[in-house]
């Protein structure tokens, strides 16, 4: 068998015996290896260098090295969950992020190769252990890091959900949502239910969707927009659909979607004077054209 | 799937109408607690409201489990009704809209399963009715 | 037995629906607001769902045949107040309610009931908004 109990010890007692020098070696290592200057100040790595070498030995004196999910090993693997994520949280990329186990194997394989100078035979052990151990951790680093990155994309695009469907007040009791891009499930989720909050909290009764900006529509974002007038006049207030322009009217009929008698217009002037008519209100000219 | 993680369970009987409104509460409580958007909520509750009146009224009775669910860094809230009611013969007339044995506008099924992300079915004529439905952040 | 308050307010009946109904409390209120239109002949009913926090199939179905009800009794419905949540469930569960009459608040449903049925709620000499002013 290769490694095992004798590959152990001998890791176990260069790591000890080399603390200092492969503490230096592997910060310079690192520096070394970061192309973008300053991303990671040299003291905060010492640092976290310095805590990662302590709970290593630790966990490799106390612990079984072909298991990690054992407890002795559950502080090194939360020390590097936390290195991990908050790296991810700083943008740091994917090898920057695996450099910090991965550029260990230098100084420590140097290490090893000091103390097993004529020992061939325990060398190769101590080093296959090493490689074996250190590979798992840093493939436990990819697994936070990607972790760390997918909950940050699932937040920004709740964000720019909410900020590509900006609700505008057009006059008294009047809203527009002008929507622009492509309509989606989740999006237009997202577009109904703050349209349908404004409505709420503006007491408006009138509600026009412009969809000028929309390059296609087909049947599920008919079917979507449909939805949100039907779920307007559920609450009380007159939804209108404006900039239909004349590709999109062939597709809905061609699609056979039924708009029933929800109110389109043209243009987005259109559907206002049609809102302020049912307002009861109208635009005078206050001076003569000039 | 290997990752998910039930967070917690209850199970609550489903023997009067006020059970009814008792499962929707506590449905609705667990769901909020999981961190569900409004809308979601509401859709849960309301299709919980459905499914639990059916074990009732078709089913004479039975039992609602809700479980509150992590599936990785997803959250969601699965509820399952069961009875020992006399089963559904035709799953798939029983799923279309507007179709009614009893009392109600037909969308009971129909509509607990558009309101859920996740919704399955199991009758069985004589030995009664089981409906999974779940609902992800 | 429990019951929700059906308050009257000159020719028209307002309900404020504040708790969570179980099925048979809403059959009553059914029953109780025709038996109310045709002994008061009232010419509209507002009936406040904004405390509401789902509307099932069976809610939807008490709302479209009291609605639909009190027409034959000579009076408008309106509903006020669906929560933005609850509109969107309920369209995705099915139901769109057609022919009933919806209002954002009372007040506008209020203003609605008296445009359509020309009912009052203010005595006729303090305000010649009405058109038709008999008490």
């Amino acid at each position: 068998m290769i490694g095992g109990e004798a590959g152990k010890m001998a890791l176990y007692q260069a790591v000890l015996d080399n603390e200092k020098a492969l503490l230096d070696e592997w910060v310079k290592e690192q520096i070394g290896a970061f192309s973008r200057q300053g991303a990671i100040r040299e003291t905060e790595l010492r640092q976290q260098c310095e805590t990662f070498l302590r709970l290593f030995v630790q966990a490799i004196r106390d612990g079984n090295t072909t298991d990690l999910r054992t407890p002795e090993w559950e502080a090194v693997l939360r020390f590097l969950s936390d290195v991990s994520s908050s790296r991810g949280e700083q943008g740091f990329s994917p090898s920057e992020t695996a450099t910090f186990v991965f550029s260990f194997k230098r100084p420590l394989f140097t290490a090893l190769g000091k103390a097993h100078q004529d020992d061939g035979k325990a060398l190769a052990d101590a080093v296959w252990e090493a490689t074996a151990i250190l590979d798992r951790l840093g493939l436990h680093t990819m697994d936070v890091y990607l972790k760390t990155r997918e909950t940050i994309i699932a937040r920004q695009q709740e964000d720019m959900l909410e900020l590509s469907t900006p609700v505008v007040s057009l006059a008294e009791g009047i809203l527009a949502l002008p929507v622009i891009g492509t309509l989606d499930s989740a999006r237009t989720q997202v577009v109904m239910e703050s349209l349908l909050q404004r409505i709420v909290e503006t007491g408006s009764t009138q509600a026009i969707i412009d969809i000028t900006g929309v390059p296609t529509v087909d049947t599920l974002v008919a079917q979507h927009l449909l939805k949100t007038v039907t779920a307007a006049r559920l609450m009380g207030a007159d939804c209108l659909i404006s900039g239909i322009r004349p590709q999109i009217a062939q597709t809905i009929v061609h699609l056979g979607v039924e708009l029933g008698n929800v109110t389109t217009k043209a243009t987005l002037a259109s559907a206002f004077a049609v809102a302020l008519d049912r307002q009861g209100m109208k635009i005078v000219r206050s001076k003569p054209q000039a | 799937m290997a990752t998910m993680i039930v967070r917690s369970t209850e199970t609550l009987p489903i023997r009067a109408e006020a059970d009814v409104v008792m499962v929707r509460q506590k449905a609705r409580a667990v769901a909020t607690e999981a961190g569900l958007g409004l809308v979601d909520v509401t859709k849960l509750v309301t299709a919980t409201s459905e499914l639990a009146r059916n074990a009732l009224i078709y089913g004479g009775g039975g039992t609602a489990l809700i479980e509150s669910l992590q599936d990785g860094i997803r959250k969601g809230v699965r509820l399952t009704f069961e009875d020992q009611g006399p089963g559904i013969p035709d799953i798939e007339k029983a799923m279309t809209d507007g179709y009614t044995s009893g009392s109600g506008m037909g969308l009971g099924l129909s509509g607990a399963k558009r309101l859920s992300n996740d919704f399955s079915i199991h009758s069985v004529v004589g030995q009664g009715t089981r409906v999974m439905i779940a609902r992800w952040k | 037995m429990e019951r929700i308050p059906i308050l009257r307010m000159g020719d028209f009946l307002l309900v404020t629906i504040q708790v969570d109904m179980h099925d048979r409390l809403a059959m009553t209120l059914q029953d109780d607001l025709t038996t109310r239109i045709s002994k008061t002949g009232a010419t509209g009913v507002l009936i406040d769902i904004s405390a509401l926090e789902i509307v099932d199939s069976f809610i939807g179905r008490m709302i479209s045949n009291i609605s639909a009800m009190s027409r034959v009794l000579d009076a408008q419905t309106v509903i006020v107040g669906m929560q933005p949540a609850v509109a969107i469930t309920l369209v995705e569960l099915g139901l769109t309610l057609p022919g009933v009459k919806t209002a954002l608040d009372v007040e506008k449903g209020m203003q609605m009931l008296r445009v359509i049925g020309g009912g009052s709620v203010v005595p006729p000499e303090s305000d010649g908004d009405d058109d038709r002013q008999e008490y």
